[in-house]
């Protein structure tokens, strides 16, 4: 049953189509054809963003937290070069997008138009794939296929550009059958036959580790449950990437924390010493292996990813397995179970000894101060505050120092509550992701977990949270410093600290009463607990500015050119007396 | 150099490969190809492109390139992952695969080099496409050394102009790669 309509009148027709029930956009010359279309319609809620950067960023946000494909409406040129930054990080971190930007007219380009860029030329290296649509009669397969192929296999960002005059251009809409692409069919199930090996790998293990990663969240909360299964089934330490914190629970004992850079040392050792290393949803990133030769040097590996690129790309493994998390993990769990192998239980055991070993070394702990609030401190508490709450808490943060102790302090024990860009690491990330998830989540608790300097890159998205009533909580952990470049000058640049103080700063609880939000501060450890209190008491908008110590260091850590087994822990300087900027050798200082 | 990243100290053999990518021609697709290529640094030493099924509007697309082991299956899967790419083959993997390249070459001059050019030509098996009093223009057609060696030959005797089309090349036997 086709329907005569314009090509504007079809973008708001496929959206609905499509389940869509909000958009971030921005509108402009370009694209008010599309915003006309959106005004004769209420099923649809378009948000208002203060910048594209900010549409894009509360789209993953509001994609991570709720599983659905975040849809953004930006116009030509400006519109579209400003959402660039948020399309690589919706590609680094894998989130669905579908963008629509906005062109000038079809006979127009080419010529150097007013707000007129190569928006397929500039997103075709930061989208999974783009589409420049010049004949109305490929709209409504382009729009449904640019769905399909955001949401399926590895998820990204897709864009639509569509010139103005297709916008006005009358053509004949259905709902295609079904919105596949013509050829583009990722594999999902795995391979039995290695599958069946990887189980038998596994039940020979006598020093296995379970390293999970974003792909599990995003094979969807189906896929956390039965790595949960397969944990317990198997009796296996576990730890998780960045991306992946929260498909398996913080608090659960098999546990080990996070791995990598910034990773627990019980995690680390694990990985450096295990004669298994069993991969799921984990890419293998430079932040997780340090120094490469010396990455987990007496294991066979295992990876399951759904991109075969993926395999083999950073580190050799001995068995790779193409598919879905999701369903690789029930056929992993449905075979360990009709197998039901004999596991080595004295070598598990004695395993679990040495891992216990190197948890005492308490790697997390840290000297707290009754005199200055320590960071580590704050997120603790308000992390311990937010459970008191009973509320369905979700975390997103900027990127920094900040977001490292995020990650490490506050325990997730469900996926998809945890927001954070890991692969491009963009800085602004934190509030406009903040504001889509509480969109997806009205009734949750939605936290930014901020620093002075990142929270000012995207601040303008303030009036987007006042104008649609979110109450998101900004915390920021203010020690007037970009501290992870004050903290990489410190190791690194001898303590030239060129360009990181955080000069002129606003008085962020005005900044908050300005754009009709709440301000608060705190600078007493002792004060702290009532402040996070009223913090989540208020149904506004709040920025917290937590005034804390200006020279802690996120530990432990992984210098560079280092292996996980030699780490830097918390008291390093306290125990030796040696100057960190010594431990790493020079060429360790050409790294990142 | 120990480093956080991969180590530059493993030299491993260094292989030329010609792959067949079978991709929907639809617009930009060369440039999210050759795009690929040049942003995660890896060689291009041929790339030809042509619509090979008109109906369903399929081309296919002959690179050859050359890289580690390890670099060839990165390359394999980059391209894979492509969304309008359908299939990639390697037919260096796959045995002693058949390429031409097709070559043109401009000769001026006069006296005994022209005549030596023609001799040259005869000899080659290229085609004469073109004659005026002071230059020939030749078409050959083979494997890209022997074009190699007529080129350089070539030079000797009035040599101004060369176009290549660089590689198309095919299994040998019934089996096919396309569909």
């Amino acid at each position: 049953m086709s329907e005569m309509m314009t090509g504007a009148e079809m973008v708001v027709r496929a959206l609905q189509d499509q389940g869509v029930e909000h958009i971030f956009g921005y509108p402009g010359g370009a694209v008010l054809p599309i915003y006309d279309a959106l005004f004769h319609q209420d099923t649809i809620e378009h948000v208002l963003v203060r910048h594209e950067q900010g549409a894009v960023h509360a789209a993953e946000g509001y994609a991570r937290s709720s599983g659905k494909v975040g849809v953004v409406l930006v116009t030509s040129g400006p519109g579209a070069t400003n959402a660039v930054t948020g399309l690589t990080d919706a590609l680094m971190d894998s989130v669905p997008l579908v963008c629509i930007t906005g062109q000038v007219p079809t006979h127009l380009i080419g010529s150097d138009a007013f707000q007129e860029c190569d928006t397929v030329g500039i997103t075709r290296h930061c989208t999974k794939h783009n589409y420049l649509v010049k004949d109305i009669a490929d709209l409504p397969r382009i729009l449904h296929e640019a769905f399909y192929v955001a949401a399926n296999g590895r998820p990204g960002p897709v864009v639509i550009d569509l010139p103005k005059d297709i916008q006005f251009k009358s053509g004949l809409y259905a709902r295609p059958r079904d919105n596949q692409h013509k050829t583009y069919r990722p594999k999902v199930k795995g391979d039995m036959d290695k599958i069946r090996q990887a189980i038998e790998l596994m039940a020979a293990a006598k020093k296995p580790v379970f390293y999970t990663g974003g792909g599990i969240i995003n094979a969807g909360p189906h896929a956390s449950e039965l790595l949960r299964e397969l944990v317990r089934l198997t009796g296996f330490p576990v730890t998780s990437t960045l991306m992946g914190l929260g498909a398996y629970p913080a608090s659960d004992e098999q546990f080990l924390g996070m791995l990598g850079m910034h990773g627990t040392y019980e995690a680390n050792l694990a990985m450096h010493g295990c004669d298994l290393l069993i991969n799921i949803g984990a890419r293998f990133d430079d932040r997780i292996t340090g120094r490469l030769d010396a990455f987990s040097p007496h294991s066979r590996k295992i990876h399951v990813d759904i991109d075969p690129s993926s395999i083999n790309k950073n580190v050799k493994v001995d068995l790779g397995i193409i598919g879905d998390c999701g369903h690789v993990l029930e056929d992993m769990v449905r075979l360990w179970r009709s197998m039901s192998p004999t596991v080595d239980k004295d070598a598990l055991k004695s395993w679990w000894g040495q891992i216990g070993e190197w948890r005492a070394r308490k790697c997390l702990a840290f000297r707290n101060s009754d005199s200055v609030i320590k960071p580590q401190f704050a997120i603790q508490r308000l992390y311990e505050a937010s459970k008191r709450t009973g509320r369905d808490t979700f975390v997103t943060t900027e990127v920094g120092q900040h977001q490292m102790w995020a990650a490490q302090y506050f325990g997730f024990d469900a996926p998809n509550r945890w927001m954070t860009s890991g692969g491009l690491g963009t800085m602004g990330y934190g509030l406009p992701a903040a504001i889509g998830t509480q969109l997806a989540h009205r009734d949750g608790l939605v936290i930014d977990i901020a620093g002075e300097a990142s929270i000012l890159m995207n601040i303008q998205e303030m009036s987007t949270a006042v104008q649609y009533r979110l109450p998101v909580k900004i915390f920021i952990l203010n020690n007037e410093y970009m501290g992870m470049v004050r903290q990489w000058q410190e190791l690194l640049h001898g303590g030239r600290y060129s360009q990181s103080y955080s000069e002129s700063l606003p008085d962020f609880v005005k900044l908050a009463e300005a754009y009709g939000a709440v301000g608060m501060r705190c600078d007493d450890p002792a004060k702290l607990d009532g402040a996070i209190e009223e913090m989540l008491a208020v149904d506004r908008p709040v920025i917290f500015d937590c005034l804390v110590d200006k020279a802690e260091n996120c530990f432990p850590m992984i210098p560079s050119g280092k292996a996980h087994n030699e780490m830097l822990l918390n008291d390093y300087l306290g125990e030796t007396g040696t100057d960190i900027g010594s431990v790493i050798d020079e060429k360790g200082k050409m790294l990142v | 150099m120990k480093t956080h990243y991969p180590d530059q100290t493993i030299v491993e053999a260094v292989n030329r490969h010609t792959l067949a990518v079978i991709v929907d021609n639809e617009p930009g697709v060369l440039a999210r190809i050759s795009g690929l290529f040049s942003g995660r640094g890896y060689n291009i030493e041929s790339l030809t492109v042509s619509e090979t099924q008109h109906e369903t509007h399929v081309s296919r697309i002959t690179i050859v390139t050359a890289g580690t082991a390890a670099v060839i299956e990165q390359i394999k899967a980059q391209l894979e992952r492509l969304v309008p790419v359908h299939r990639v083959d390697d037919l260096t993997v796959r045995g002693e695969a058949l390429e031409r390249e097709l070559c043109l070459v401009k000769v001026v001059g006069d006296g005994e080099h022209r005549v030596e050019a023609l001799r040259l030509a005869s000899a080659f098996g290229a085609r004469t496409l073109d004659a005026t009093l002071s230059s020939f223009v030749f078409e050959l057609t083979g494997a890209s050394e022997d074009i190699e060696r007529f080129v350089k030959l070539m030079a000797g005797v009035g040599l101004v102009e060369v176009a290549r089309t660089g590689i198309a090349a095919m299994t040998r036997g019934a089996g096919t790669l396309d569909g």
